[in-house]
């Protein structure tokens, strides 16, 4: 019988990072495709490093910055009581971090995209940035949305480094399916590991061949 | 290019800016509507700083009592032209302006469809609309009617000098249409490099070197024929046609849409009481 709780841990790994990666990442977005300021290359540098670095780095510094043996973590623990080593809140931040380009990235292109006069328009008619973002730049942008949410839910589900280095492999806690099918390679239990794999195979293909109807205009209703 | 621009607008005027594109006319604009910040200088519109570089104050655009018409309209493809509208209104505003401006620009019919179904000129005129709603101090039009056919064109031109009269607010127009500046302006500031060159009523600038004329009219050459040895050219003055006969050398230099300046100085004119 095969045990679920990894890939419900998955699910829910990957809805509450999605949920606030959106938080975070429309004013970040927003404001990398409006602003002129001199520190913009260096933000979107770093938005974009998790695209390049092994998911192993980021693992690393995630876990030595919050071990409570250091600085960082120890004062977490003491004012907050957040535990970020080998627990769900952990990953939850490693995913985040994983996976903000994939949220940002398409935000940020679909706003620039629009037309400048589109925001103008409302400044002048005296609405704030915030009314313009959310009335006027958002509704029209709606597949870029879709897009930046079903790529950093999809790539959520496919991380495996930094959970590994951060989460480690503690049931119902950080052992997700990825981390749950090496796991049961390892044990050389390829039956189980098989039906894990082929649960996620199916439904990432699933969440992106969804975003490419979207955005290829064969689901109308988006466009 | 420096823009370097000196020049104060009487309350109720409808001015025109003419020039070369690249000549600085729709910074102006913008400056003035606070989208861009000038190097230094002074605005200040009835009585109220917008822009004093001395005392560092540049007031945002959310600040400034402003209508503005873009040149690629600017509507929100995402609202309807009733939405469109009602965006504009400011939080204690009464709502009843919504429907008296739909009344007087005849949009009704369209008030629930969404931008990208409307033609040019419909578009036009909802952007225009929209930017009366908060009823603007001044109002700004960058080539408003440029990409809109010539019978489209007549109506919006005869709705804003409507609305110009009706709501006396302070145009600023931004033409390139020497009939459309005769029809509109009551004053033309002609700009080249950022500079304010000349300045004067649309007869001043356009006409008054070339011919003293009794009489004269500003028209657009419909066609060009050749009858025998005569060459005719049918000439649209307000929505009139006249024929007049030309010499050859003028007639091969004349094409339809040129705009011409029909006038006379030979003859006595009849007045003729009529009605």
């Amino acid at each position: 019988m095969m045990d679920w709780s990894p890939l419900i841990l998955t699910f829910k790994l990957a809805i509450i990072t999605t949920i606030i990666l959106f938080l975070i990442s429309v004013p970040l977005a927003f404001w990398l495709a409006s602003t002129s300021s001199r520190s913009k290359p260096i933000i979107e540098t770093l938005v974009s490093m998790p695209l390049v670095l092994p998911p192993t780095v980021i693992g690393f510094y995630l876990l030595v910055a919050f071990s409570p043996s250091y600085a960082i973590g120890s004062f977490l623990e003491r004012t907050m009581g957040f535990h970020l080593v080998f627990s769900f809140e952990g990953i939850v931040l490693g995913s985040i971090i994983y996976s903000l380009p994939f949220m940002v990235h398409p935000i940020q292109s679909g706003i620039s995209n629009l037309p400048k006069s589109l925001s103008e328009a409302s400044f002048v008619l005296g609405k704030s940035r915030w009314t313009t973002l959310i009335m006027v730049l958002l509704p029209n942008i709606k597949t870029s949305i879709v897009t930046g949410i079903v790529l950093a839910f999809a790539h959520t589900i496919g991380e495996f480094g930094v959970i590994l280095m951060i989460g480690g492999n503690i049931p119902d806690e950080t052992r997700v399916a990825s981390i749950a099918i090496y796991d049961q390679v390892e044990a050389l239990n390829y039956d189980t590991a098989n039906q894990y794999s082929l649960f996620l195979f199916i439904v990432t293909f699933v969440i992106l061949l969804t975003v490419f109807l979207i955005n290829g205009g064969y689901i109308k209703h988006w466009r | 290019m420096s823009l370097d621009v000196e020049c104060s607008i009487r309350p109720g005027q409808l001015i025109t800016l003419y020039g070369e594109s690249g000549a600085g006319k729709t910074s102006i604009l913008r400056m003035l509507a606070g989208l861009m910040k000038p190097d230094g200088g002074k605005i200040e519109v009835s009585g109220e700083l917008w822009y004093n570089s001395q005392i560092n104050l540049f007031k945002k655009p959310q600040g400034r009592s402003t209508g503005y018409v873009f040149q690629d309209y600017a509507l929100f493809p995402n609202m309807t032209v009733r939405k469109n509208l009602e965006y504009a209104l400011s939080a204690r505003q009464n709502r009843n302006i919504i429907d008296e401006l739909i009344e007087i620009s005849g949009l009704g019919d369209l008030q629930h469809r969404k931008p990208d179904t409307l033609s040019g000129g419909q578009k036009q005129r909802v952007a225009l609309t929209r930017s009366l709603v908060k009823k603007p101090k001044l109002l700004m039009l960058d080539e408003p009617l440029s990409a809109i056919d010539h019978k489209m064109r007549i109506r919006l031109q005869d709705y804003i000098l409507k609305v110009h009269k009706q709501y006396n607010l302070t145009i600023i127009l931004i033409s390139h249409d020497v009939s459309e500046i005769f029809k509109m302006s009551d004053e033309i500031y002609f700009i080249k490099h950022g500079k304010i060159i000349q300045k004067g009523s649309p007869l001043e600038l356009f006409s008054k070197k070339h011919i003293r004329g009794k009489f004269q009219f500003i028209g657009e050459v419909v066609e060009i024929s050749k009858e025998d040895v005569v060459f005719i050219v049918s000439i649209l003055v307000d929505n009139q046609l006249i024929k007049v006969v030309i010499d050859k050398e003028i007639a091969e230099d004349l094409r339809p849409y040129d705009k011409v300046l029909v006038a006379s100085k030979a003859f006595n004119p009849m007045v003729q009481k009529i009605g």
